[in-house]
């Protein structure tokens, strides 16, 4: 027997340019089982088609539909209607923050792929680098090449306050990405751009970001690490001096 | 559109509202911060009542025994020994230790931090 439909009401925050925002309300009856996006796509089918927001694969691998159930980051294609409100009870639904919003749910991902790009981030790796070093190995050391675990759905960005402040501030993900690629190769510009300002020294250790990321990527950790490698290359340099140059006649 | 990042929305810190412990600790931070800082401001600023001769210092003396003026101390005690212990987890976890447990060391330290306060406490309140 299926379990009984519930009643609930999903806030959802509509903007447009020029616009201010404001909070319509959509009573829908839904499975408890159902994901926050299969309500959305039906209010969106059946109500509202002015409705604007992202969807793709529904099983949590493109990342395109963060965004913040009840105050939460969330991948929306993932997240059970029951884990976020009871019979009778609000979903609330609004747009990832720390982004430029275009239209209702949808976000401008733009800086945030450029900080990504700025970090050559290969999405494929070896196994002993694409997992975290106390992840068991399943390999057993044999030479294997995994996807890494980041889907680049920017829930981490909207997640941190310092992000929230500075909009030049590399983030999360980016900053996890250039950990990822120092493990493999040492790159003396992506060292600069971890050692900037608005590189691993602009995180405020907040741990957001891991709470919120849906992928196991675990960006504070990573941004730890690379703070490690940073004040290690910086001691390392202090030993290191210019090679004299030989004087010809 | 409104939830761009911007400068002007530190407030936004400050905001507990389905946050973890990470951001509480966070949030604690700066607010101890902040208390320190205006207490260190009152602080010099006392201080130049020397300049001021005998008097003007005597009657601050005067000011500082007063039930309120001691409550007010106990908070800054309270905000340092906050501030302090919080910071080392932050040190601690900048240089790459312990970052999966940042949130037991927090809890550790936050017990520590208020088993001092309530000693302090104790001490100055019971010697009123």
């Amino acid at each position: 027997m299926s379990e009984p439909k519930w009643l609930v009401d999903f806030q959802i925050l509509r903007q447009h340019p020029g616009d201010k925002p404001h909070f319509k309300i959509y009573p829908l009856e839904v499975d408890p089982e159902e994901n926050v996006l299969d309500a959305i796509e039906r209010i969106w089918a059946k109500k509202d088609r002015t409705l604007t927001f992202r969807h793709a694969c529904h099983h949590s691998t493109c990342g395109v539909c963060g965004m913040r159930v009840n105050g939460v980051e969330k991948l929306t294609c993932i997240t059970a209607i029951k884990s976020v409100t009871k019979n009778g009870g609000i979903v609330r639904v609004e747009p990832l923050r720390n982004f430029t919003v275009l239209s209702d749910l949808v976000v401008d991902m733009g800086p945030f792929f450029r900080h990504m790009g700025e970090t050559r981030f290969n999405s494929v790796a070896p196994v002993g680098y694409a997992s975290l070093p106390f992840e068991p190995d399943p390999t057993n050391s044999i030479p294997l090449e995994r996807l890494v675990d980041c889907i680049e759905c920017g829930l981490c960005i909207s997640a941190c306050p310092a992000a929230t402040t500075n909009a030049e501030y590399s983030g999360p993900a980016a900053l996890a990405a250039i950990q990822l690629m120092l493990t493999q190769n040492f790159s003396p510009d992506l060292m600069a751009l971890a050692d900037h300002d608005n590189g691993a020294w602009r995180c405020h250790s907040a741990f957001e970001c891991s709470e919120v990321c849906p992928s196991n990527v675990d960006p504070a950790w990573r941004i730890m690490n690379l703070r490690r490698r940073v004040v290690a290359h910086r001691f390392k340099s202090l030993f290191k001096f210019p090679k004299q140059e030989k004087q010809h006649a | 559109m409104h939830n761009t990042p911007q400068s002007n929305k530190w407030p936004l810190w400050f905001d507990p509202r389905h946050r973890k412990m990470g951001s509480w600790a966070f949030i604690l931070n700066r607010i101890t911060a902040i208390g320190l800082t205006v207490y260190l401001c009152m602080h010099l600023i006392v201080l130049s009542k020397l300049a001021m001769g005998p008097e003007a210092y005597d009657s601050f003396i005067a000011l500082a025994k007063k039930p309120a003026v001691i409550i007010g101390e106990m908070f800054v005690i309270a905000g340092a020994i906050i501030h302090g212990l919080n910071g080392i987890r932050i040190t601690i976890t900048s240089f790459g230790f312990g970052v999966r447990y940042q949130k037991p060391i927090f809890i550790g330290l936050m017990v520590i931090a208020g088993a001092a306060i309530f000693l302090f406490g104790y001490k100055i309140f019971s010697e009123l």
